[in-house]
């Protein structure tokens, strides 16, 4: 691959979500190993440690385990991050366990990535956990989700149990907010329409995985269209050279700023020109989600650390009663009506739980209004009371500036994800 | 691409800005560990863009083995000099000098180990509350498990299966008094991406990546060079060769590989058609399938 192709590619973060022994690590590993991307030393390690369990082909999956704990006990306890490249794209995994804490992970995995790989066993089709990965890549709205097929070898690689499949995952996923939904046959052990076609399943003529993956429209995925620059960090360098220089620093979080742009600064309200978008010395006529840049305005005014840079006319909802799906990542249960530090965008703020109105079955999707005690893997319905007003926008129409996580202030522990609906 | 994306190595860069911003803003006494080698070289470039035209609010600190190839050093005081940032250098000479750690002995002794709890020990002595590294997900597969925040108690250890849920872009760095963070801006960032943004961004390097002659031997399959801090065995033979290193640290574990490479383009090449890890050289790394998890969760970086 020359340098000019490795300049021009982009950039897509997956997830990968699967039930107990579905082959997720093996998948992971065939994508890494066809894709040329595991290296000799890594292979030869492997090699040796399959040969120690008594294996009697090489375990791609233990290309994933990093913990001893993991590999002592053959699963995957926390998120792990995994790095390959194709002369089209970079990707960046993150592999989520199937079993423990497997929401927790499975939400923290899927908050930073544009697409779900979801597998299934062919033998068994769609089982619980199948229902509560879709719900949750759903809720925490990845535009895209692909749907494995996998271990068609186990099945003969029969066309019929494939299509039953499918047509049980589309009913289910209608009732689901994401839009681009695909389906693909695979045998992650024998490689089957991973990187390379199938043999053995003529009858499909969509694309394998790994075309999916290359060829999936994700420019769209960022808002481009409501401005929201929560300012991260001032600038001030008070040298002989840049005397009066007042930078704010931050990343774009929606819509397209321009210089010359007349924008707001909240909470004050205050108006100004962008006079100039800089990154160490080049002068950015636009700037653009997720860059990270150093913005100036035309006049002083009175803007810190928390504070949003908006576009007049098109502000985010300043809220101090937030609704949100809220799911539970602590210890402890939730305590009702009790109160956690906050994070949203850049800003700290202090919350009460005011009310929690039903409690969410993942498996079936069906809300409970009795029991609403919160436990570690809950998702809820809630509404929080804020110490102070956060310009907000809801989760679906830009994940950045709908997001805020809940801190325990005894543990400093993050206990909640909260998406604002 | 859409006029209005970013190529894969625009956002990663883009990312490690937020981060290190993120870090500036959270806590009052960050530090950025420097060893010399291009990954700290690339997050110390990195934190210049993220705060320019102001300088880097935060000072840089090495953890200094007192084995080191004398091209780094000569490297990092040049650097230091031209950027007029901060330099703290945190001897583990001095604390093997006064008796606080002890050095180990053998054809295999190493300072590497040493060098967690002279680092624990600077962070106490400064009062540091986030120390910056430039470790990398894609490099061992104990540290692909790492967050962008990491929290270490107050004896600087690290629990991996108990670490806080990272969500979007919110970083979590609340602690009590008297633990610290550890952060990694370059998280995202492969070898052959951080190859590819010191072409792209012309930042200079120390002379040992590229291609050179030099003495070496060969120890376990890897070629380490002849110095002053490591003693030969009988059967060992010292050769001059031609070849560079792809990763720098402690001269007495850092591993060289045979190499014509002698621009960043060259090595790019080179990585692209390699077959082993860049880790794959270093003798730390070899001690045991673990060594690095072990090391990390007593505190190294």
């Amino acid at each position: 691959m020359d340098s000019k192709t490795y300049l021009n590619m982009d950039l897509l973060r997956f997830t990968t979500a699967g039930s107990v022994d579905d082959g997720k690590s093996t998948l992971i590993g065939r994508l890494l190993y066809d894709s040329k991307s595991i290296f000799e030393d890594q292979m030869e390690a492997i090699e040796r440690a399959s040969e120690k369990t008594g294996e009697s082909t090489v375990n791609l999956a233990l290309l994933t385990d990093g913990l001893r704990a993991e590999r002592e006990q053959g699963i995957t306890i926390d998120v792990a991050y995994r790095y390959f490249a194709t002369p089209k794209r970079k990707f960046i995994i993150a592999d989520t366990p199937g079993h423990i804490q497997y929401t927790r992970n499975m939400i923290t995995g899927a908050s930073t990535a544009n697409l779900a790989i979801i597998l299934i066993d062919a033998r068994h089709g769609i089982v619980e956990q199948t229902k509560r990965h879709s719900f949750i890549a759903s809720l925490l709205g990845l535009p895209h989700i692909i749907y494995c097929v996998n271990k068609m070898d186990l099945v003969d690689y029969d066309q019929a149990v494939f299509e039953k499949i499918q047509s049980e995952l589309r009913a289910f996923s209608s009732k689901l907010d994401t839009q681009d939904i695909r389906f693909i046959p695979i045998s992650a052990l024998k490689g089957d329409n991973v990187v390379n076609r199938s043999e053995r399943m003529s009858w499909y003529e969509g694309s394998t995985l790994i075309h999916t993956l290359e060829n999936v429209h994700i420019a769209g995925d960022e808002n481009q269209i409501d401005c929201r620059f929560p300012v991260q960090y001032v600038v001030r360098p008070q040298t002989a050279d840049f005397p009066d220089y007042r930078g704010y620093a931050g990343r774009v979080s929606g819509g397209v700023f321009k210089v010359g742009d007349e924008v707001m600064a909240l909470p004050t309200g205050f108006t100004s020109k962008i006079k100039s978008i800089d990154s160490m010395g080049v002068e950015h006529q636009e700037a653009f989600p997720p860059m990270s840049v150093c913005m100036t305005l035309t006049d002083d005014i009175d803007i810190s650390r928390g504070d949003m840079i908006v576009r007049v006319n098109n502000s985010p909802n300043a809220e101090q009663n937030i609704e949100v799906m809220l799911c539970w990542m602590g210890d402890k249960p939730l305590m009702p009506n009790g109160k956690y530090a906050l994070k949203h965008t850049t800003k700290d703020a202090r919350c009460l739980i005011k009310e929690i109105k039903y409690k969410v079955d993942i498996n079936t999707l069906h809300r409970d209004e009795n029991n609403l005690e919160i436990k570690m893997n809950d998702i809820a319905r809630a509404t929080l009371r804020t110490t102070t007003p956060l310009f907000i926008d809801r989760y679906t129409r830009n994940r950045r500036t709908g997001s805020l996580i809940l801190v325990d202030e005894a543990t400093n522990n993050t206990v909640a994800a909260c998406i604002v609906i | 691409m859409n006029q209005y994306s970013l190529s894969h190595l625009q956002e990663l860069e883009a990312e490690s800005i937020y981060v290190i911003r993120e870090v500036a803003a959270q806590f009052e006494n960050p530090v950025l560990l420097f060893s010399g080698g291009k990954d700290s070289i690339v997050c110390f470039h990195l934190a210049k863009k993220a705060f320019w035209p102001a300088k880097v609010p935060f000072p840089l600190m090495h953890v200094d083995t007192g084995h080191n190839f004398s091209e780094t050093i000569d490297f990092r005081d040049k650097l230091i000099e031209k950027s007029g940032a901060r330099l703290i250098v945190a001897s583990v000479q001095k604390a093997i000098d006064e008796g606080k750690v002890v050095e180990e002995t053998g054809v295999n002794a190493s300072r590497n180990g040493l060098q967690t709890s002279v680092l624990l020990e600077a962070i106490v002595e400064h009062s540091f509350d986030c120390a910056m590294g430039g470790a990398r997900r894609d490099e061992e597969k104990a540290r692909a498990k790492e967050r962008f925040f990491s929290h270490r108690d107050d004896f600087g250890q690290w629990d991996p299966k108990n670490q806080r849920p990272e969500l979007w872009n919110l970083f979590n760095g609340r602690k009590n008094v008297g633990e610290h963070f550890r952060a990694f801006p370059i998280s995202n960032w492969t070898e052959m991406d951080i190859w590819q943004y010191i072409l792209n961004e012309k930042i200079e390097l120390p002379s040992l990546y590229f291609s050179h002659q030099r003495d070496v031997f060969e120890r376990d399959g890897t070629l380490l060079s002849k110095t002053d801090f490591i003693q030969t065995k009988e059967n060992e033979i010292v050769e001059n060769r031609t070849i560079r290193f792809r990763t720098i640290g402690d001269a007495t574990c850092t591993g060289a590989v045979p190499s014509e490479a002698a621009s960043i383009e060259d090595i790019i090449n080179e990585v692209a058609a390699t077959r082993t890890t860049e880790r794959g050289g270093r003798a730390d790394d070899k001690r045991s399938e673990a060594a690095m998890e072990d090391r990390k969760k007593e505190g190294y970086f």
